[in-house]
């Protein structure tokens, strides 16, 4: 009998110890740029987070952060959220959501003076790592030129394992025009850091592509 | 090692060639026996073991008969008693509806005949009794007439007592016929009930008479069954595939029922137990709907079993008949419980789909369109939850037939398998067989010169020893 009882413990702990909600979830971690150059392109960016509210699952977890001239701060964060595990409170969690990325859009009106973009990313992990998520994302929406403001510090290795680092709409800049290998140079360096620090590295410049963001 | 190293004479390739051949020629020869005896033991090995493996597989398959026709007689022997039984039963049901009364059938038709046998004799016709008065008239008649007045008178007086008399008697007559008859008027019913109770009991006896026939056709299975004979078996086999087609495929539409069901009740469950915790590889709202349909199926599987249309579990098929009972009431109750849960379940489901539906068309920037008739839909999806429980509850009868005709069925296909296993052996073991021979033959003709000028040699010798042999003698 007591054999059983042991057989039935067990069980009972083998059930419990698989019952995991976090190393499946997906976390995602959105850079907006809010640099001079890049405002513009605000509405792109919301279209993106709709997306992502669409189709992120209850227990999934969600942020969205401004990169300016010192991103590497919590004040950054517009909104953020950890989907609830029920669909109906979840689905009003990604309204709220919407409705706050809403209200940033319409606010925002002058850009920053620098961009620190290494700052967000630096913020995006660290957000990332704590929700425990199995699947981790960082969106940067920008156009990867890093601008940092006098005294700042970025130029170290940063740790990313597990992340993705997806660059969105990649924009080319007047310069870039100029030199294309400027452009094609300035992404080898990200993709060279990223993939450095044990992350891995995407672009996706084609919008019309954006299913294939959380591939 | 190339082929040009073996060409020790570079100005003579054919001839380097040539003696290398003649070498190897010689070295064959010289090997001859061992490599015969090699060949033709390796050759033998693995035919043995070939048809060693063969015969092996040829007693399973035998084995398996005797296992496969002994499972299908007494199966067969199963589904007869329990057809013969259910013929008893309705017999047993005959006879205590219908013949259970005959004993009160039979004093009321002794009762009628005795009634109708009393109206009869009531009824008989009796003559009327002969006048007294007939006697008087004829000593009168012998008076001779004295031509007086008195006489006249007299005979006269008597005429008028006469007539009184004769009309009297006929009234009474009369009477008595009009009495007659409506004693037989009123036997009238006596007779139809009579007849009726009559086509009642024959009715019974013919139905029982149909069923006696039937129960004799299932006992005349049964001894076959019970004798083994080959042509119940060959029934047995042929309706027992015949069962588990039929019957694998009514699982399969029940299969493709708790899909739906599935469907119905696994975005909901998310709603109660969360839509982004797993077990295992599984979300756990996905295992939850499917516990909930498993339950549904193991309810209906018990309460098919305490209804006794199927017998799967032996201990409820011989449990108590009240505790018997009780289980209908407890697994039907249990059921109609999950059916309306499921059906909650469905109507929050497509609450559920709305809500997310809107929140998309919110996110996509779209004016919410309203819904011009949900609530078909809506019952729709309530009723379906409603009904595939009771529907998932009747899989237990394709599945009792499944279970036991896969027996078999899985035997012979078994049977079939190892069949063409042996076979298969059996060809191997041949192919390699002669395949050894022919290489032997090979062998000899590669080294045929030398076996030539052997039995040349050898004819000599022979030739030189009779010689000899002759010179002695």
């Amino acid at each position: 009998m007591r054999k059983y009882i042991y057989l039935l413990l067990l069980c009972a702990a083998v059930i419990s110890g698989c019952a995991d909600s976090s190393s499946r979830a997906t976390s995602v971690y959105m850079l907006v740029d809010c640099s001079g150059t890049y405002t513009s392109e605000l509405k792109k960016a919301k279209a993106i987070v709709g997306y992502l509210l669409g189709t992120l699952q209850p227990g999934d977890a969600l942020a969205v952060a401004k990169i300016e001239s010192g991103s590497f701060t919590e004040k950054d964060i517009i909104a953020k959220v950890t989907f609830d595990k029920r669909p109906s409170v979840s689905n009003n969690q990604k309204r709220a959501f919407q409705k706050k990325l809403d209200e940033f859009v319409a606010a925002a009106a002058k850009g920053s003076a620098y961009t620190d973009i290494t700052g967000g990313i630096l913020q995006g992990a660290e957000f990332l790592n704590e929700t425990g998520a199995g699947k981790k994302y960082i969106l940067i929406f920008s156009d990867l030129k890093e601008d940092l403001a006098k005294g700042l510090i970025r130029d170290f290795p940063i740790r990313m394992d597990g992340v993705t680092v997806i660059a969105l709409n990649v924009t080319k800049l007047r310069s870039d025009n100029v030199d294309p290998r400027e452009y094609t140079s300035r992404l080898d360096a990200w993709q060279k850091r990223v993939e450095k620090g044990g992350g891995k590295w995407r672009v996706i410049n084609d919008l019309e592509r954006i299913e294939k963001i959380l591939e | 090692m190339s082929f040009e190293s073996l060409i020790f004479m570079p100005n003579h390739p054919t001839l380097s060639v040539l003696i290398w051949a003649g070498g190897l020629v010689i070295l064959l020869y010289l090997a001859r026996i061992p490599a015969h005896h090699l060949l033709k033991s390796l050759s033998r090995a693995v035919y043995s073991a070939m048809r060693l493996g063969s015969r092996s597989i040829q007693s399973a398959i035998r084995h398996l008969q005797q296992r496969n026709r002994e499972v299908l007689l007494a199966a067969g022997a199963e589904t007869v008693e329990r057809l013969t039984e259910r013929e008893f039963n309705r017999v047993h049901a005959v006879v205590k509806q219908n013949l259970q009364e005959y004993p009160a059938l039979h004093r009321t038709m002794a009762d009628l005949t005795n009634r109708i046998d009393e109206d009869y004799k009531q009824s008989a016709e009796v003559p009327p009794s002969p006048a007294g008065w007939v006697n008087a008239v004829d000593s009168i008649s012998k008076i001779t007439s004295m031509g007086d007045s008195l006489t006249a008178k007299i005979m006269g007086e008597i005429k008028k007592g006469l007539d009184q008399d004769h009309k009297k008697a006929m009234d009474e007559y009369r009477k008595s016929g009009k009495r007659r008859h409506e004693l037989l008027n009123k036997m009238m019913p006596y007779w139809r009930n009579l007849v009726q109770a009559m086509e009642k009991t024959g009715k019974t006896i013919t139905g029982l008479q149909d069923r006696s026939s039937v129960i004799d056709k299932r006992m005349t299975e049964y001894e076959g069954i019970l004798a083994k004979t080959d042509k119940a078996e060959r029934i047995l086999s042929s309706s027992s595939l015949v069962q588990f087609a039929v019957s694998g495929l009514v699982l399969l539409i029940a299969i493709g029922g708790a899909v739906v069901n599935f469907n119905l009740i696994a975005l909901p469950m998310s709603e109660m137990v969360g839509g982004g915790s797993y077990i295992g590889p599984f979300k756990t709202s996905h295992i939850a709907a499917l516990v909930i349909i498993l339950v549904e199926t193991a309810m209906g599987l018990y309460l098919m079993e305490s209804l006794r249309i199927t017998r799967l579990f032996p201990v409820i098929a011989t449990m108590d008949d009240k505790l018997r009972h009780r289980m209908i009431y407890v697994t039907l109750t249990i059921l109609i419980i999950l059916a309306g849960i499921e059906s909650a379940l469905a109507f929050m489901r497509d609450l559920i789909a709305a809500d997310m539906q809107a929140l998309r068309q919110s996110l996509a920037g779209v004016e919410n369109a309203e819904a011009s008739s949900r609530l078909i839909p809506t019952i729709g999806q309530m009723v379906m939850g409603f009904i595939l429980p009771f529907a998932l509850a009747f899989v237990a009868i394709p599945l009792e037939s499944f279970v036991h005709s896969a027996r078999t069925v899985l035997g012979l296909f078994l049977i079939g398998f190892l069949s063409i296993l042996s076979f298969l052996l059996r060809l191997i073991g041949n192919i390699v067989r002669y395949t050894g021979e022919l290489l032997i033959k090979i062998y000899d003709l590669i080294i045929f010169p030398l076996i030539w000028v052997e039995r040349l040699v050898r004819g000599k010798e022979q030739c030189k020893i009779a010689t000899t042999k002759e010179g002695a003698k």
